[in-house]
């Protein structure tokens, strides 16, 4: 144990760049799963069934898959069909895809608390819906859902020790490189989940904050 | 007399088998205050959703300005999605329950129309809003949001922010009836004082003394059609079976707002 301290500045500059990776990966991921969650909340509630269709095998599809086998479809099964992505952008993509089913339901679950009369009162103005859902339904959802858009993020953050599978070097793999050197489990995984607790404990308070301003709004 | 501002023909509404409008046809002249009274379900606030198309009828024909529109599906003259837009952006809703925008202050809300729909600059944008709530008297509140004012104040703001996109006809569609009777009449006193400065105005109401008062006509909807109409005297000596058996009915329970042109004129205006 005295030794895992008295090594620990050799560790240091390695911990913080795996850091930095997983604080990356995790916004981009976050990025990408709005996108998908947005796009696919809004087709759900489309005037086309198809489309609706297609939006809910989506969801449906992500929920009842593990998380694992969606990254490694990603990252090894597409380059059968010449799809080659580096580690980095496949995790992102099967991360950010998969948290956007999530996204989906929470926006979806977001616009049904919305009275009617708040697009109603923008149409009659004459603003196309396609404006109203912009500027006035959106906006009061993004409120709604801030909690529970936080606990998504959340966990795509703690998801992206996922990637260690597919060789993205973050906090995880970097790790497990460490203790194949030192034969030190414990210190080292000890030390990896203070590190995410860190990082998701910034993102808690990054929201917190958002929402005691908004609550301020109004 | 001259093309009226306002024309509809034959105007049909149906929700799945029920039958809302059979068939409802009314013309309305510029600075007209045309009252619609009836019970619930008798089809007037669906009538009134259908003048800015937020109902679309399944067939009718309807003139406002230089628009003309025929709601039968297959028409030519059936309206575009651009065409919708332009007809609402000309005719300003006021609703029961004032749907203002809790995410944005009072002076946004006023706004934002202007900005987006009528491209008008940022600061001639304010300023209007400014002049329209002064109006009103709430300029002090124009940093405030929606949650911080009385229902009363919100709809008298719902009110403004219709009108800043200059419309050239107004729909109320029973805009006091989720108010708390104290509240009621400074909503009236605001409407009485737009009629006076010559708005076009259709109002969907149980305010039966301010129907009286206030408007040039007074229709009264039953099962869909038009039973009565005529000038506010109707409500004083009503033809009708139907419509005498509605006044006793409502008049029992209500005491009425009493709110005249005067009003309006020596009023907030």
């Amino acid at each position: 144990m005295t030794r895992f301290w008295n090594e620990l500045h050799l560790y240091g500059p390695g911990f913080l760049q795996a850091s930095y990776t997983v604080f990356g990966i995790t916004i981009l991921t976050i990025a990408v799963s709005w996108i998908c969650g947005l796009l696919a909340a809004l087709a759900q509630r489309s005037r086309y069934r198809v489309v609706r269709i297609v939006a809910g095998f989506y969801i449906w599809f992500i929920r009842g898959t593990p998380t694992l086998i969606q990254v490694f479809i990603i990252y090894f099964g597409l380059p059968q069909f010449g799809i080659r992505l580096s580690p980095f952008a496949a995790g992102i993509i099967a991360l950010g895809v998969n948290s956007g089913a999530y996204v989906a339901e929470i926006i979806r679950g977001g616009l049904t608390a919305i009275p009617r009369g708040q697009t109603e009162s923008a149409l009659a103005l004459g603003f196309s819906p396609a404006e109203t859902m912009r500027s006035i339904i959106l906006p009061q959802v993004f409120r709604i859902i801030l909690p529970a858009i936080t606990n998504e993020a959340i966990s795509t953050l703690k998801n992206t020790s996922l990637l260690s599978t597919i060789t993205v070097v973050e906090l995880t793999l970097y790790a497990q490189t460490l203790i194949a050197a030192t034969f030190r489990p414990f210190e080292f995984y000890i030390a990896v989940a203070l590190i995410y607790l860190v990082l998701t404990t910034i993102l808690t308070t990054l929201a917190g904050w958002l929402e005691r301003r908004y609550a301020k709004l109004s | 007399m001259s093309a009226p501002l306002l024309s509809l023909r034959e105007i049909r509404k149906s929700f799945g088998d029920n039958e809302v409008l059979k068939g409802v046809s009314l013309e309305v002249q510029a600075g007209e205050v045309v009252s619609i009274i009836g019970a619930s379900g008798s089809g007037k606030s669906t009538f009134l959703r259908s003048i800015n198309a937020l109902e679309i009828p399944q067939s009718g024909f309807m003139d406002f300005e230089d628009t003309h529109f025929d709601f039968r599906t297959e028409s030519r003259f059936f309206p575009s999605q651009t065409q919708l837009q332009a007809l609402r952006a000309r005719v300003g809703m006021v609703f029961q329950s004032y749907n203002l925008w809790p995410h944005m202050t009072v002076l946004e809300n006023v706004m934002h129309a202007p900005v987006k729909l009528l491209k008008m600059p940022r600061r001639e944008a304010t300023e209007q809003a400014e002049a329209l709530l002064s109006r009103i008297g709430l300029l002090e509140k124009r940093h405030s949001y929606p949650a911080r004012l009385s229902g009363g104040q919100q709809q008298r703001v719902a009110i403004v922010r219709a009108l800043a996109m200059k419309p050239r006809l107004m729909l109320f569609d029973e805009v006091t009836s989720a108010l708390d009777p104290e509240l009621v009449h400074e909503v009236l006193v605001l409407m009485a004082s737009l009629a006076a400065d010559g708005m076009t105005m259709l109002l969907v109401t149980h305010e039966i003394a301010f129907a009286r008062d206030v408007s040039s006509r007074v229709l009264f909807f039953d099962k869909g059609v038009i039973a009565e109409s005529g000038s506010p005297d109707i409500l004083r000596s009503p033809e009708s079976d139907r419509l005498k058996q509605f006044l006793h009915r409502i008049l029992h329970d209500q005491v009425g707002h009493s709110v005249s042109l005067e009003d309006g004129r020596g009023g907030q205006a």
